[in-house]
């Protein structure tokens, strides 16, 4: 015998479920008065610095069928790479820009769509810059734990040849999976859960 | 380093999660998990900055009636049917701190088991007077609580007679976007628990009766309210007293 360590283990995940809006989007299911707005359903205000764009998608699975009950929240850095968090030690954010989003798949076509800035550059363990990225969280109905990945940028072809992250895939055509395509100020960046084009995911 | 020992790892990355004290992605007893299931190995990132930061939201979220799921949706001097509980707890780390500022999310069908969301058909009604949403945030210690009516449990499609025990969900935020958790609470006694085609994906009786709240007699109100205690447990970080760099640097 030992001595113990008097850890704790993490509460397992359970699934979002079917109903996931009531909770976190219930001004979007029609569940009006409660909260004011619904959380993360605003990024950007009049003053956030940086270049604007749209990201924008839908969620495909095994069968490819798009889900049209999934969340995505997304989190991701200011223009200048700072993240909106008391955990940022380089420096402070900028003030008008909230970070986060959270955005329900559209019942009907399974767009989810995020009104927010191009990120910039932070920095990785070993203080190499990552490429410009945004984390995604996906969770649904038959999703037991919610699902990490990330979205880079097409237009930032040097950036995501130099990125460590990226670096770490070892099936080169799977980066791809990962590059949200950029056309004009809209970044299209679709999520597979299986078969062939399964995205790639992060056990973070 | 004796003056540190006390201090909170603020900025180290999070523990490994044990994903086999999680359900699998894939669990066939849960048939929407089939399709739904990524199949290739997940990659393992060294969190980074992008993961070891996360939003935290202030109380001025926060409405009045938030915490409060038998009157935030409830027309005036009107009240939610149901037996009235109280749900209260700590969200810690794994080292057993309490982690303050958390943003607690919670929702939950009516006493009879209904939602109230446009894709639901069960046959149980709909109660005028509950929305079945509400959140909270975590004070210093890492405690919250809120009031509401428990949930019924209810027939949904998986087999043709599969039943949810009674449960309320919960999304929490920690500090860190690693920590992003959603779980289910269930109801010490509940016979539906252990023939739970979701809950019973978790390969752990033991992880699975971390999710069990138990009756908390000592926290009820005679005459008014009873208690369940559900504690919540988020990712601890490790220390970075040793490391030759900073994070970020």
């Amino acid at each position: 015998m030992t001595q113990d360590l008097y850890r704790l283990k993490e509460s397992p995940s359970q699934t979002a479920g079917p109903y996931v809006h009531i909770g976190c989007t219930p001004n979007f299911i029609g569940i009006e008065g409660v909260f004011d707005t619904d959380l993360g359903s605003a990024m950007v205000d009049g003053e956030t610095v940086g270049e604007r764009i749209t990201i924008t998608g839908r969620i495909f699975d095994g069968a490819g069928a798009v889900l049209t009950d999934a969340m995505v929240e997304i989190w991701q850095a200011d223009a200048a790479g700072l993240y909106p968090s008391p955990q940022e030690q380089r420096g402070t954010a900028d003030p008008h820009f909230a970070g986060f989003g959270r955005c329900a798949s559209d019942s009907k076509t399974g767009h989810f769509m995020f009104e927010t800035i191009k990120p910039g550059q932070a920095p990785f363990k070993d203080g190499q810059p990552m490429a410009p990225h945004v984390t995604f969280w996906i969770v649904a109905r038959g999703i037991n734990i919610g699902l990490s990945t990330r979205m880079y940028f097409s237009d930032e072809e040097t950036a995501n040849a130099a990125d460590p992250v990226l670096a770490r895939i070892e099936h080169r055509a799977r980066v791809d999976t990962l590059i949200g395509r950029r056309d004009g100020d809209v970044v299209t960046f679709d999520i597979h859960l299986q078969g062939e084009n399964e995205t790639v995911f992060f056990d973070i | 380093m004796s003056d540190q020992t006390n201090l909170p790892p603020a900025h180290g990355s999070f523990y490994q999660r044990d994903r086999n004290w999680h359900p699998p992605a894939y669990a066939p007893q849960y048939k929407t998990s089939i399709l739904r299931s990524p199949q290739k190995a997940l990659l393992s990132l060294d969190n980074s900055i992008s993961e070891m930061t996360g939003p935290v939201f202030g109380h001025n979220i926060l409405g009045d009636l938030d915490d409060d799921l038998i009157h935030n949706f409830a027309e005036p001097g009107e009240a939610a049917i149901g037996p009235r509980i109280i749900v209260h707890g700590r969200i810690l780390d794994e080292d057993g701190r309490g982690i303050p500022d958390v943003l607690v999310e919670f929702w939950q069908a009516n006493a009879g088991g209904r939602y109230r969301h446009k894709k639901e058909t069960y046959l149980a009604p709909l109660d005028p007077n509950f929305g079945g949403c509400g959140r909270t945030i975590t004070a210093a210690d890492g405690s919250y609580r809120f009031r509401t009516v428990q949930p019924g449990p209810y027939p949904w499609p998986n087999g043709v007679n599969d039943w949810r025990p009674a449960h309320i969900h919960f999304s929490l935020f920690g500090n860190g976007f690693a920590q992003r958790l959603i779980t289910q609470m269930y109801f010490e006694g509940d016979p539906l628990i252990p023939i739970c085609p979701i809950l019973t994906t978790i390969r752990s009786q033991d992880a699975i009766n971390q999710l069990i709240a138990p009756l908390d007699m000592n926290n009820t109100i005679p005459m008014d309210t009873l208690a369940y205690k559900f504690d919540m447990v988020l990712r601890g970080r490790r220390s970075t007293y040793f490391e030759n760099r900073t994070e970020g640097n």
